[in-house]
């Protein structure tokens, strides 16, 4: 009998950071800004946060509080510096977005391995890695009751950054769809020129929805680590995570509140394989690696095929904007 | 007009054509800077004397004759995979699909090597290899440009996913073929025999991937610039209604090209399992593929260039770990290094495309 009770939260809490990665990185796609960046961006929101954590905790880690609110700052503010620094390069100097983006993954995973690696060096422990378990402890504490129901199990099980990432979702979405803001900033990723006529300040918009939606990608890496793997970082430890975030955004074609149940699909599928049973034919469970890719691209086409306007990416999608150009 | 609009302070335009030697020396200022940029960083993180760190860039590359052979090596392949890329940028088609396309040829490779190895002779075993790597390739870049010639499928996001299934199809065959049972991995194939290695000129296994490599820069460089398709290419990346309009059929040229795309991938990753590493991982591309974009863009989609900016980033790259295993850093460092030196020539683009004007120069002009 498949056991839903146990692979459920397991595919939740796997989806969780691409729920994060991938609601970022809408905000950003819908202001025009194709960010390849997002998987380097996520490596430097957990290492900034392990790099917060690993000092407070050097430093006793007296209060709960500040060993939560520390990490969650130093992961904001390193993944916001990414952020400025894509924006900097892509809206203000108009720089080639893929190449920017790819750059700054180059970058971001480079910084992560590279402080990662030192801070295993100065923690001195035999394994390659960092363990932070007293904040760690603080981050996967679940936040519903310990009892053993399977309520509680499926919905009440996780550290709050499950529920900042559902919430951040919802959030989004509504701002997306419901507010002027996000009408505005629809109109910056569909047609720039139009929203420059109509006054909407699209240097501004873009720097914004990018920079806030790298913040959030960041957090996703921060979860990862604090909660996911129990405060344990090792090098690459966070995977291809950051493009299958990619990949969730044109699977929820462009939709964070499709994006919590997607998520939640995607990181059941990235899991399926240790649960399907495969006999000793240890191959096959490669090929339901490929799952959520295949997926993706099944959807990208159909999108695609079936033309529906609403479906489409933002019309600017990877494009400077420079008003002078026609 | 009694009430003057503000002025703003800074207003942007559009350059003429600058001489190419002009943008090549803002570039050349550009790297320049970068360089003492990261040779800042390098010394506030190390303490190690500056003259000392780029003295380890340039022995990373420099060193010894092995290193040399590997730095002409890793160039040779990243040019490869970057003129790969080249004509389907030109036509502003982003082929982010490298790594799987190189992936796919190099494990239509392996099949050759462990399944007909030993079976047919070598000289049609190396034929059918190069074959059915240029097949598999061209295979693998096909699907996306179908999809993008036929219902205009993002092919950016297409490209991008089809690495990951090939990586997944790989550590799929990894599993089936390994040596031995539950090692997770083929090992060096046909060691004994060297059934499918492809032959060595010269002092080194590497010369011939080099000397392949220095053939194809020449014939895409006279591709792109003197042949009909190369013309063809250029008229629809600047302007696919242009292109229609002249009768050129836009989505054969899409498909074209991309085939042309995944088939020099392909060969690129027959080079890597057949002449050098005689073995299959999922990490063998070493994400060349992504390098390769930035090596094409920043090379302008010139094969002559980018022969002088693939030198650059595999300089950097092997500088850079070069330093960590010098001053005990991470072997990341590297990654930072070529970041850093990215950021800096992408934003001198900028400033060869555009001019920037001061408020009381734009008056002075009036």
């Amino acid at each position: 009998m498949f056991d839903f009770i146990s692979f459920i939260p397991r595919a939740i809490m796997q989806g969780t950071p691409l729920l994060f990665g991938s609601t970022g990185e809408t905000l950003t796609e819908k202001s025009g800004n194709l960010n390849l960046g997002i998987p380097g961006i996520m490596y430097v929101g957990a290492i900034s946060g392990v790099v917060g954590a690993f000092y407070y905790e050097q430093a006793g880690a007296p209060s709960p509080f500040l060993a939560v609110l520390i990490p969650m700052l130093c992961s904001i503010v390193g993944s916001l510096l990414m952020g400025l620094l894509y924006c900097f390069l892509t809206v203000t100097l108009r720089a080639n977005q893929n190449v920017t983006g790819l750059a700054l993954t180059t970058f971001g995973v480079g910084v992560g391995n590279f402080f990662g690696g030192s801070l295993i060096k100065l923690s001195g422990l035999p394994v390659p890695a960092i363990v932070l378990a007293k904040t760690s402890s603080y981050f996967s504490a679940s936040v519903g009751s310990s009892s053993d129901n399977w309520f509680s199990k499926l919905f009440l099980s996780y550290g709050f950054l499950a529920y900042l990432a559902v919430i951040i979702a919802l959030v989004a979405s509504f701002i997306l769809k419901r507010t002027r803001t996000g009408l505005h900033l629809r109109a910056v990723g569909e047609s720039p020129n139009t929203a420059d006529a109509a006054g909407v300040n699209v240097a501004r918009y873009k720097y914004v929805a990018t920079c806030t939606g790298s913040m959030i990608a960041g957090l996703g890496g921060l979860y990862y680590i604090m909660d996911y793997t129990k405060g344990v970082w090792s090098s690459d430890a966070f995977g291809d995570r950051g493009w299958l975030a990619i990949a969730l955004v044109i699977f929820t074609v462009w939709r964070p509140n499709v994006g919590v149940l997607a998520s939640f699909l995607f990181g059941g599928l990235y899991i399926l394989h240790m649960y399907i049973p495969s006999g000793m034919n240890l191959a096959v469970k490669e090929l339901y690696k490929m799952l959520p890719y295949v997926v993706t691209t099944i959807v990208l086409v159909i999108t695609s095929m079936r033309n529906k306007r609403e479906n489409q990416p933002p019309a600017s999608l990877g494009l400077p904007y420079f008003r002078e150009e026609r | 007009m009694n009430k003057r609009t503000r002025e703003p302070l800074i207003h942007i335009t559009k350059r003429g054509e600058l001489r190419w030697y002009q943008a090549w020396a803002i570039r050349g200022g550009a790297i320049l800077l970068a360089l003492i940029f990261a040779g800042v960083i390098t010394t506030l993180l190390t303490g190690e004397n500056p003259v000392r760190v780029y003295a380890a860039i340039w022995k990373g590359s420099f060193g010894s004759t092995r290193k040399l052979w590997v730095l002409g090596q890793n160039i040779a392949i990243l040019l490869c995979v970057a003129l790969a890329v080249t004509p389907a940028f030109r036509m502003r088609c982003w082929n982010l699909g490298g790594d799987g396309q190189m992936l796919a040829g190099g494990l239509a490779t392996a099949a050759c090597m462990i399944l007909l190895g030993d079976k047919i002779p070598n000289a049609l075993l190396i034929c059918l290899m190069i074959v059915t790597s240029i097949i598999a390739g061209a295979i693998w870049a096909f699907i996306p440009a179908f999809f993008k010639a036929r219902f205009n499928t993002n092919e950016t996001l297409f490209t991008l996913m089809m690495n990951y299934i090939a990586i997944q199809l790989v550590a799929y065959f990894i599993v089936v073929w390994e040596v031995p049972k539950g090692a997770g991995q083929i090992g060096i194939i046909n060691q004994s025999t060297n059934a499918g290695w492809l032959p060595q000129i010269g002092p080194s296994k590497y010369l011939l991937n080099m000397i392949v490599v220095a053939l194809l820069t020449v014939a895409m460089y006279l591709y792109l610039n003197y042949s009909k398709h190369g013309y063809e290419i250029a008229v629809v990346g600047e302007s696919e209604r242009t292109a229609r309009y002249v009768g050129i059929k836009v989505d054969r040229v899409i498909i074209r090209t991309m085939l042309l795309s995944g088939a020099i991938c392909g060969l690129a990753g027959m080079l890597l399992v057949g002449g050098t590493d005689h073995t299959l991982t999922t990490t063998i591309t070493g994400s060349r593929g992504f390098t390769a974009v930035m090596v094409s863009w920043l090379g302008k989609f010139n094969p002559v260039w980018m022969i002088f900016t693939s030198f650059l980033l595999v300089f950097l790259g092997k500088g850079g770990s070069e330093i960590a295993t010098n001053f005990g850093l991470s072997s990341s460092f590297g990654d930072i290094l070529t970041g850093i030196i990215l950021f800096f020539i992408i934003g001198s683009e900028f400033f060869i495309t555009y001019r920037i004007n001061f408020r009381k120069a734009a008056e002075k002009e009036d």
